[in-house]
Formats: structure tokens, sequence, C-alpha cells
């Protein structure tokens, strides 16, 4: 064994014993050797990096991180975040258990059940984190469930997404604010508008979106899908899609490739309207010069799908301390309130406001405004993920239907 | 003989191992997956469920048909427009070819293919330009080009990127053919410049670059970056279909992943032999059609219109990388503005901190992969040269082999070995993977130079008393420096645009120019594209023009100091 993999594994072993020593009350101290550790760790931070503004703020991250906590992250850039999924399996199955390459992972949803389900993931350390105390844990049901799934610490969350529909308001004047009216809008402009790729998360969730308001009964979604359900609870919405797909753009032949390449699309004029699973991105991007200054955001009456994005540890990572340094500055108030400004990345925070000192409060207070951003009372309210295995389900039978 | 010269004859065998077995291992790890066989993901005994499943795809036959389509349609239109062009052009083929053709050789296929995409799109640059003077489109059209099921845009970018290789490749077998002879007596005989080529010289280069055709073909049918940028989504090529699966969040697609990778290999070989046999259909064809002797017939016609198709091809690439140039420094540019807006360096200036790492990254792989090339074929050709014994027909095959097999087909495999030995993601396995593709370039380009250097030079220095090394070092290197610098700038290119390599032996944490380019390309901003593209087209295309315009200062200051002695 090389002399820096026994270091790892020594440090592992000590890690283990500090963790399995956890009391509440050492938790400070636990935390400072947490961090002592972490010091002059490198962290591959694997994460999507479809999204400029996103690779932006990760850098960012990394530079303060640096600074602050003498961590530095390399941004591994994935442009599917089962790429990293896989890297860990892989290792898993090479016999790896130790010295992992994957440091922390961007995940939520499959992802997460995946890695979660076959016992591939380290934790839990949400709860460690000194800033997880603001998290808003009660009334962001998200933050503690993700896909059905209780998160149980073994992922910590650092920004939330909700449904939104993105519409250009020089053309389009009375925005859908269903989904059968968004049958009746596409059918009276056809090709105007897409959704992503099925395989996409956003694809998915355009579905889900729909079954939400089309199925008999949407509690069936909080439970998982199964052959004996599956094709009654789904029945409307493939009766909904095959009326809605030939006026898509493309004839619903072709999709782009994920939410940005949509974007794209939309500044580029090809569609009028599209989904989006961040509120801000109209704002956003029309500070960035991605979207027409006309776009707008508009929100359905009964509610959009909402959810949180999560940062994990995989079991074999071998920078877990520097690891967890960065999973909570992710959850520092001045870092959500950096996330959450609309020349950054505009993302909702997962913290909640009412827990945080008055100063931090300020920081949300003082971010800036855009006509194209809706407030709170305008999002409404954010449905629950349904089980994973809807979306793993729908992804399949929209391929078995649509794929020729 | 010295214990320098034993280690110089072990070199050859040395670069073959060192290439071909890996190469081998990683066939064999996807082949045993295809096949149900990976104990550490569950599969332990051998079955015919990956293919099973791989078939059961509802896309399946449509993928299939679209990878043989725009794999052959490709090779076939490359060769025909290179063999055209060639035709037309000859006689000036030798002097400026090289010049003209560096830009599109140099970029690299990503680069192509993200400027093509924006140059063909129903909202791209050639819609914007012609909108709405002509088109009277307001809005962008609602019909596919860029994704179209039929995948002609892949077809096109790969056209673009394969004629101006075929057409070097056959500007090298030239000096093999005394054409000029030929072209001679044909012309005497009453044929017409083109007829005469096409029937003379055409059935002698043939041969000589059949090898480069097998490599395009094998390239075309089974590439992954241009066809996820260009090529359908649903169903996508087979390769994307396969690199789909090997990305999937669920590990069970490990080995439909496997099937389809090996089912490229099984394509690939399967294309070569049918273009082998087709080969021979044609020239019995070709002989007939030479022996009638028509002087001035419809082939002249359709060799100018190769050309003036080629020629277009070249001014598409032109334009493809010029498009991504206008983006990088747009402020905003939307349909149908035939420019952008406005300008500024902001994309540039916001890019450069992940510019710069990413850009020593490229830079550092390709100028260490170069390096090592050149000092692996030189040895091995000059080791060619003292034991007098020439690399048969069987040792270039071997030679071409990773050009021929299907990467998608041993790359995972090769990551597989690579994680077992704890050396994914380190920059020399990247190094490596490189070097399997960037050694044959290399070789390829710089074999025929130094067989062609006169022997008597060698041998006039040893017998003045000059030991084979001094030779090596004062005669022979500096009698090639020219194409020493062209090989190097040929190596260079190749490993900048390098993807599945740097993607699988990588293990994602090696980023270059040309991975971060495909990530993007999935849907960031356009300016940002740009960026990436316009460098990746910018660092082999500044290593290319410095090779061949280094030479040419040196080779005028030697003979203006021979001219002053």
């Amino acid at each position: 064994m090389s002399v820096p993999r026994r270091a790892a594994a020594l440090a592992w072993l000590a890690l283990v014993a500090v963790l399995g020593a956890g009391a509440a009350h050492a938790q400070e101290g636990n935390w400072n050797s947490i961090a002592a550790k972490a010091r002059g760790q490198t962290v591959n931070f694997n994460a999507w990096a479809g999204d400029e503004k996103t690779n932006a703020f990760i850098a960012w991250v990394g530079s303060e991180v640096a600074q602050r906590y003498g961590v530095t992250v390399n941004h591994v850039k994935l442009k599917d975040t089962a790429e990293a999924v896989t890297r860990v399996v892989a290792e898993k199955a090479a016999g790896r258990d130790r010295g992992g390459t994957v440091d922390l992972v961007w995940i939520n949803g499959a992802n997460f059940v995946t890695l979660k389900e076959q016992g591939l993931l380290f934790g839990p350390f949400a709860a460690r984190l000194p800033n997880y105390r603001y998290v808003d844990t009660t009334s962001v049901r998200s933050n503690v469930v993700d896909f059905t799934l209780p998160v149980d610490g073994m992922e910590a969350p650092w920004r939330r997404a909700q449904i939104v529909f993105v519409y250009d308001a020089k053309r389009v004047t009375a925005p859908p604010r269903s989904v059968p009216a968004l049958l009746a809008w596409a059918q009276r402009h056809p090709g105007r508008t897409t959704h992503p790729a099925v395989r996409n998360f956003l694809g998915a969730t355009f579905l889900k979106q729909a079954l939400y308001e089309l199925a008999p009964d949407p509690a069936m979604l909080q439970r998982p899908a199964t052959d004996a359900n599956f094709a009654a609870v789904t029945a409307p919405l493939w009766t909904w899609y095959d009326a809605l797909r030939p006026s898509l753009w493309r004839r619903g032949e072709q999709f782009p490739e994920n939410g940005p390449a949509q974007r794209q699309l939309m500044n580029d004029g090809e569609i009028d309207l599209m989904v989006s699973f961040n509120p801000a991105e109209a704002a956003v991007a029309q500070a960035a010069g991605q979207l027409p200054d006309t776009a707008r955001t508009t929100v359905f009456d009964r509610g959009t799908i909402g959810n949180t994005s999560f940062v994990a540890i995989p079991y074999n990572a071998a920078n877990k301390e520097g690891a967890m340094v960065v999973a909570d500055f992710l959850l520092e108030p001045a870092t959500q309130a950096h996330a959450q400004d609309l020349r950054q990345m505009g993302n909702f925070t997962v913290l909640d406001l009412a827990r945080l000192s008055p100063s931090d409060r300020k920081r949300f207070d003082d971010l800036p405004r855009h006509p194209a951003l809706p407030t709170n009372a305008e999002l409404g309210v954010a449905l629950l993920e349904p089980h994973p295995s809807w979306m793993t389900r729908i992804a399949a039978e929209w391929e078995r239907r649509y794929t020729r | 003989m010295s214990e320098s010269g034993g280690a110089l004859r072990a070199l050859p065998a040395v670069t073959v191992l060192l290439f071909l077995l890996p190469v081998a291992a990683g066939v064999a790890g996807t082949l045993l997956p295809a096949f149900g066989y990976l104990p550490a993901i569950g599969g332990h005994a051998l079955s015919l469920e990956p293919w099973r499943r791989l078939i059961a795809y509802p896309g399946f036959a449509t993928s299939l048909g679209t990878t043989l389509f725009t794999g052959v349609a490709a090779t076939l239109v490359a060769v025909v427009l290179a063999a055209g062009f060639c035709a037309v052009a000859h006689g000036r083929l030798a002097r400026t070819a090289g010049a003209w053709m560096a830009p599109v050789l140099a970029t690299p296929h990503a680069a192509i293919a993200l400027g093509v995409a924006f140059l063909v799109a129903p909202s791209g640059w050639i819609a914007r330009a012609l909108s709405p003077w002509l088109t009277g489109w307001t809005l962008p059209p609602d019909f596919a080009t860029v994704g179209h099921r039929s995948g002609l845009a892949l077809v096109l970018a790969l056209v673009l990127k394969e004629v101006p290789y075929l057409v070097l490749m056959i500007a090298g077998a030239l000096h093999q053919v005394p054409a000029a002879a030929q072209l001679n007596v044909a012309r005497s005989l009453g044929y017409g410049r083109t007829e005469a080529w096409l029937k003379v010289v055409l059935p002698q280069v043939y041969p000589q670059i059949r090898l480069p055709v097998y490599a395009v073909l094998a390239f075309s049918l089974s590439v992954v970056d241009v066809a996820l940028i260009l090529g359908p989504g649903n169903p996508p090529t087979l390769a994307v279909l396969a690199m789909r699966w090997f990305a999937d969040a669920d590990i069970r697609f490990y080995f439909p992943a496997a099937a389809a990778a090996c089912l490229m290999l099984l394509i690939v070989i399967t294309a070569i032999a049918t273009w082998r046999g087709v080969e021979a259909g044609v020239a019995r064809l070709g002989r007939r059609w030479i022996a009638r002797g028509t002087r001035r017939g419809v082939a002249s016609l359709a060799a100018a219109a190769a050309t003036a198709l080629a020629v277009a091809g070249g001014a598409a690439s032109v334009l493809a990388i010029a498009g991504m140039l206008l983006w990088s420094f747009a402020t905003q540019w939307r349909f149908p503005a035939a420019l952008p807006d406005g300008w500024t360096f902001a994309t540039w200036a916001r890019q450069s901190g992940s510019l710069a790492a990413t850009t020593a990254t490229t830079l550092m792989l390709a100028l260490a992969a170069t390096v090592i090339a050149l000092a692996l074929a030189a040895g091995c050709l000059e080791n060619e040269a003292r034991t007098r014994r020439r690399a048969g027909t069987r040792s270039l095959w071997l030679l071409y082999l990773p050009l021929l097999v299907p990467q998608i087909a041993f790359l995972f495999g090769a990551q597989v070995l690579l994680i077992r030995t704890a050396q994914d993601g380190t920059f020399a396995a990247t190094l490596w993977a490189h070097l399997v593709f960037v050694v044959p370039y290399v070789f390829l380009s710089l074999a025929d130079p130094w067989r062609a250097v006169d022997p008597r030079y060698a041998r006039t220095a040893a017998s003045l008393g000059a030991s084979p090394w001094r030779v090596f070092l004062r005669v022979k290197l500096p009698l090639l420096r020219g194409p020493l610098l062209v090989a190097a700038a040929v190596g260079f290119a190749v490993s900048v645009g390098q993807y599945l390599a740097t993607l699988f032996a990588g293990n994602g944490r090696v980023a270059t120019l040309t991975t971060d380019a495909v990530a993007l390309a999935a849907g960031a901003d356009r300016r940002v594209i740009g960026v990436y593209a316009v460098l990746q087209a910018l660092l082999p295309l500044a290593v290319y023009l410095a090779a061949v315009l280094l030479p040419r200062r040196r080779l005028a200051q030697r003979t203006s100091a021979v001219g002053r002695a």
C-alpha cells in the first residue's frame, strides 16, 4: 500500500472513530476536527455542467472555500449526473472501496435512489453540517423527502427548483394555466412549444407535471408505480400526449437534449413557450442575454412540481472531510443569498428565512427584483415529486410508444 | 552492435505492445459484459440477454439503419469528392494543398460539428442571412436539419472533415506513383487532364489510400462526439446509444451497452469487408470503362462537380468556424439578424478562468503525446533504416488497428482495466489513450519522407567516421525537419481532437477543450460554445501553421547561407 493510500485509510479510520463517538454535545468539536482534516484536501465535485451560470457559481464556491477553509474544489464537469453514479459503481466493481475519485456529487431523484439503495453513500452527514440548522425542514418537504425517498441525512440540500413555464410575451398574450389549456394553446400555435428529451429529468418532469393534473387520483403518485396500476393511472396522460405531440416543435419527432438546449431554441426564436425547473430562469437568462427581454414566467393554477437539489458523498470518497466542508459552505446564509441573486444563479433558497439572523435575512431582502421573476405567492403550491418509479416507467413507456 | 542499438531494435515491438495490448484487453473487457459476464455488477454467467435487450430497444432497427447510412454515405461521398477534386486539381496539389487544407485538417471534429450546427439550423446562419428578404421567414421555419432522422447533418460534418484528409492522403500517395510521366503519355494519346488522371493515376493511387479510407469508414460509423451534436436523438446512432447506456444511472444498462459496442465492432468489420468486396466490383467495371477509351466523357464533368462541392465544403468549414468566432464576440444575435447586434469581449473574459486550466491541460497532453509519438515513430523508422527491414503490410495493419476498431468497443473495457490498476483519471492514463491514436497518425505522416531519404547521405557520413547516432542527429533529423514538424502538427491536432479517449481514460476528471466543448454543446449559451470551438480550432491551427511556415524560413536562411559560401 502506498503512503498516501495508507494515510487516507488512517484518516478514514479516524473519521469512523470520530463519527462513532458522535455525541450531540461534541458536535462542535467534531466539526472542528473535520474542518482541520479538510484543510489541504482537493474535493472532486461531480456536477452537471450544462449550465454556465451554475458552473460559474461552482467556480466561485471553489475560490471561497479555498480562501476560507483551505479546501480546493475541482469541478468534474458532467454531461449527465449518471456519469458520476456509473463511476462510483465502476469503482465498487473494481474493488476500490477507499480513495474513490468522486468526493461530492450534485444529485437527486433516481440517481440518489440508486446510490442510497446500493449502500454506495457515506453518511448520514447532513445534520453534522453546522449550517444545516437553517434548512427549512418543515414547510419545504422536498428538503427531507427526495422523490418520496426519505433523505435520512445521506445528502445535503443546496438549492430548490419548481416547475414554471417561460413564455415570450411578445407573441403569447394569455399563457396556459393548466395542462388541458397547454394542449389547446399548442394546437392553436403548432410547432411553438416543446419539452426536453424524456431521458432528461426536465423532460420527464414535464410528463409527470401533466400526470399530476390528469391522473384520476394524484395521491397514487406518492406510492411506487406497479405493473398493476401504471397503465390505468397513466392512460389519460398518453391520450393527452398523443393529442399534443403533433403540435409540438418538429411535430414531436425531435426534442432538445435538456433545459439549456431548450432555452437556446427560445432565444433563437424557434419556440415561444417552454417548461423550466428554475422560477428565476427567465429573469436570470435575460440578464445574461440568453432570452429575449419579453420572456415572462407563469405557473399552473393547480400547482407545479417542486424539488430540491442535493449534494451527496460516495461511500469510498477520498476526501470526505473536504466534501463536508463544501456541503456546509453551500448552506451558509451568505452563500444561499449569493446563489439566489439574479446576477448569479437566481435559485430559490433551501433555508427557512425565519431561522436566520436579521442581518442574514437582510441579504435576501436586498436581492434585486425583476419583472420576469415570480413572487413566492405567484409561484403557488409546490407539489411533491412522485415516487421515482413513475419517472422510470414513464420514460420507458414514452420510449416504447414514440421511438421508431 | 551497441546497447542502444539493441534498445532501438526492440522499439517496434515495444511500440506495438504498448498500444495494441491494451486495445485487445479493452475489446475483451467489452466483449465479456456483452455476453453477460461482469461479476462486479452481478453478471456471473454468460448469456445472450444483453443482445436480447439491445434488439428489444424500440428504436433499434432505425438506429442501426441510421448508423449504417451515415457512416457509409459520409465515407462514400468523401472518397468521391476527394478523388474528383484530385483529378481536377492534381497539378497544383502538391504545392498548395497542405496550406489550403490546414485549417480544416487541424480543426477537431467537434469544433466543425458545433459550427455546422449553427450554420445549417433552421434558425442558423444561412437561414438568417437569407431571411426575411429572400425566404419571408420572420420566425425560423419548423423543419429539421440538425438532428434530422436521416442523419444528413452528421454526414455533412463528416464529409467536410474527411475530404481534406483523404485529399492529403492521395497527395501523399501520388509520390509513390510515376504520375507525371504516365499522365504525359495519356495526354499524348488524347485524354483530357481529368480523364487521364481518373483512368491512369487513380487506379494506382487507390490501393495506397485503402487503409485511410477504411479508417474514415470505421470512424464515421462509430463516431460519438459529432453524432451527439448533429445526429438524431430519438433514436440516436448506435455508438451514441451505447454511450448513453454506458452512462445510465441504472447499471444494468452496462450489459446492452457492451452489446451495442460489440455490435459496432461487428458492423465496422462487416462494412470494411463489404467495402473491400465492392472495390473489386468497381474495379471490374472501371477496367471496362477504361478499356472503352473515351477521351473526354461525363467523368470530367462529374469530377468538376465533385471539385465544386469539395471547394464549397471547404468554404462551409471556414464559415462554420467563422460563425463560432462571431458568436464568441457577440453581445446578442437573434433570428433573423445576419450579424450580431453588438460586439464584446465579455464572454472571453468571463470564461478566461476556466479556459486557462482547460487549455493548459489540453496543451500539456497534446505536447507530451506529440513528443512521445515522434520519438517512438522516429525510433521505429530509424531502426527500419538501419536493419534495412521495411515494415511489411501486416505491421501497417497493426498500426492502423486502433483507427479501425471503433473507439467505443475498446475504451469501455480499457476503462475498467484502468480502474482496476487505479490509473483511471490520471494524466498518464489519458496520455496513453491519446497516444493510441496519435502514434499511428504521426508514424503514417513520417514514414514516407523518412523512407525517401537517400541512404547515401547516411553512408557518406558514416564513411567520414560519424557514429550511427551522430548520423541520426546531425544528418537525418536536419534533413527531415520539415516532415518532423508536419508530423508533430498532425499529432498535436489528433490529441486536441480526442473526445471519447479523454472521457474514458480521464474518467471525467481530465477536462480538455474538446470534452468541455461537447459537454457544453448539449445546450450552453452559444456565445460560450463559440469560445470553446474557436480555441479548439485555433490551437492546432497555430501549431500547423508554425510547422508549415517554420521550415520555409529556415530553408530560406540556409539557402542564402549556402549562396554566400
